[in-house]
């Protein structure tokens, strides 16, 4: 089992949540979350003076796999949230050990 | 004496509108701090409908309005003798007495936006009772209540100089009693609600035209005119403040837009009643566009002007302070006079810039005495703890928080 993270573009989360939904994935977590990678910040200006925001705004998303469909599920996330410019966000696979699911007590594969 | 039934019906709506400019000023100054703070501004804006009322009715119209040239004595104290009067104009004293209260009110409101982010809320209260009485009151006196600059012959109509000068320059002394809020200017300190700012504006300058069109203290042909340059003022340093915005920091933004409009009309008011034309839009477009850069100065001196009040409103009442003595035009008003520009002459250029000049040093000297005696006499101090500062205002002052968004 798979938990695939990705640090996508805001406006690009309806798009995945939809292609995700037509690959038949049953379940995602998403966070507000900010951060900055080589897109750097962006300037803000108040009467005048400069800021410098370093952090951009991101969405985080969240879902859980079993092992044979990780290419799957991580290739339209990359296809659905790139825009070909800078600040697209990234994916990445962790492994996980357990799974269970909280109303019937299943675990494993059956809990995804 | 006989009630003139139109004169007091204006005068008391505009009481009512000025009244309404007071949360007007707490959104717009609101807005523009970080929302852990937003609730210690409103209530240091607010808390002026409060005390500074009740302070009027005991001994502030007396001080204000009572006999004496330099500061009223204490014949009107409980507001003694009035409820029955009626001025030789027909308008009942009451209601000249509530106008006016308005304007008590809003003057030490105007100083918070300098002071954001910093100052103990248990000093704001004595301070504003001190203020009220030994700064608003005397200068309130020397040019409202027909003290002696108004004798030598200054002209303000509704307050550029009692209200905006004398605000602006006691601003400037508590911020620099106060210091600089932690770490500004290093780190972006951006408004938290913008929204609110635009709102807050709206309704100042929904409610300046009681300010300004009601100080004609009649509903005539004056307070038409005054109404008008009032609306025309707010519209053009809007575009004047745009303009230079867009031209120095690329873009024009909903802050310089409210901004501008609020530096129009701090500078119109003192011309209202005496301009007429097309002086309004020059004036309301001066002002727009060097308040704008007027704000250079605090990055400039790093004296931590939260949001702006010397930039806007000591700046913008002098510029309009000032400007009166070019573009008044005694065909407007007959109470008026003639600057420079109608053929008057230089003397009320003169008149203009003494006025302004006094009641920027007695503000100044007599705030920074109320500042230190409360610095020393006050056990905490003035200004919070750095951990406070950190915190936030609303929740170390008034254990309350703004925004409560149910999140975990």
């Amino acid at each position: 089992m798979k938990l695939i993270v990705g640090i996508i573009k805001p406006f690009k989360v309806d798009d995945v949540k939809d292609a995700l939904k037509d690959l038949g994935v049953e379940g995602i977590t998403v966070s507000d979350v900010q951060g900055f990678g080589r897109q750097r910040g962006h300037t803000e200006v108040y009467r005048g003076a400069e800021y410098t925001v370093d952090f951009v705004p991101k969405v985080r998303i969240e879902i859980l796999v079993d092992d044979s469909d990780v290419e799957r599920v991580t290739a339209k996330i990359v296809d659905t949230a790139r825009t070909g410019k800078i600040g697209d966000g990234k994916v990445w696979v962790v492994s996980i050990d357990e799974v269970i699911r909280i109303r019937t007590g299943e675990s494993g594969r059956d809990a995804l | 004496m006989k009630i003139n039934a139109g004169d007091t019906a204006w005068v008391l709506m505009s009481a009512a509108l000025v009244m309404f400019m007071v949360p007007g000023l707490a959104l717009f100054y609101g807005g523009m701090v970080r929302a852990k703070n937003l609730l210690a501004m409103l209530m240091q804006n607010f808390f002026a409908l409060g005390i500074v009322t009740v302070l009027w009715v005991i001994v502030g119209y007396s001080l204000a309005f009572g006999p004496g040239d330099f500061i009223g004595n204490f014949d009107y104290v409980g507001l003694k003798g009035l409820s029955t009067q009626v001025s030789e104009a027909g308008l009942p004293v009451l209601a000249f007495v509530a106008f006016q209260m308005t304007f008590a009110i809003i003057t030490p409101a105007l100083i918070t936006g300098a002071i954001a982010d910093r100052m103990r809320w248990a000093a704001w209260v004595p301070f504003i009772v001190l203020w009220s009485i030994l700064v608003y009151a005397p200068v309130a006196k020397w040019i409202f209540g027909g003290g002696w600059l108004a004798q030598r012959g200054a002209l303000d109509f509704a307050g550029g100089t009692v209200v905006h000068v004398n605000a602006g320059a006691a601003a400037l002394v508590l911020v620099l009693l106060l210091g600089r809020r932690k770490n500004w200017p290093r780190d972006p300190m951006p408004p938290h609600s913008l929204p609110l700012t635009l709102l807050g504006t709206g309704i100042l300058w929904f409610g300046w035209f009681g300010f300004n069109a009601g100080s004609a203290l009649a509903a005539d042909g004056v307070a038409a005119q005054a109404f008008m340059n009032t609306f025309v003022a707010a519209a053009a340093g809007m575009l004047g403040w745009l303009i230079v915005e867009r031209l120095k920091a690329g873009h024009a933004t909903t802050l310089g837009a409210a901004s501008g409009a609020v530096a129009g009309l701090v500078a119109i008011t003192p011309c209202a009643g005496f301009v007429g034309g097309l002086s309004p839009i020059i004036i309301g477009a001066i002002a727009g566009a060097v308040c704008y850069l007027a704000i250079w100065l605090k990055f400039h001196f790093k004296f931590d002007d939260s949001l702006d009040v010397i930039a806007v409103h000591l700046v913008g009442g002098i510029i309009g302070s000032v400007l009166l003595g070019f573009f008044a035009d005694s065909a407007i008003n007959k109470a008026g006079k003639d600057g420079v520009l109608f053929g008057g002459g230089w003397s009320l250029v003169k008149e203009q810039i003494l006025a302004v000049v006094v009641i920027m040093a007695f503000s100044m000297v007599v705030t920074l005495i109320i500042g230190l005696g409360l610095k020393k006499s006050l056990s905490k101090g003035i200004r919070v703890t750095s951990e406070e500062e950190e915190i936030g205002l609303d929740l170390t002052q008034h254990s309350e928080n703004a925004y409560s968004l149910e999140r975990v």
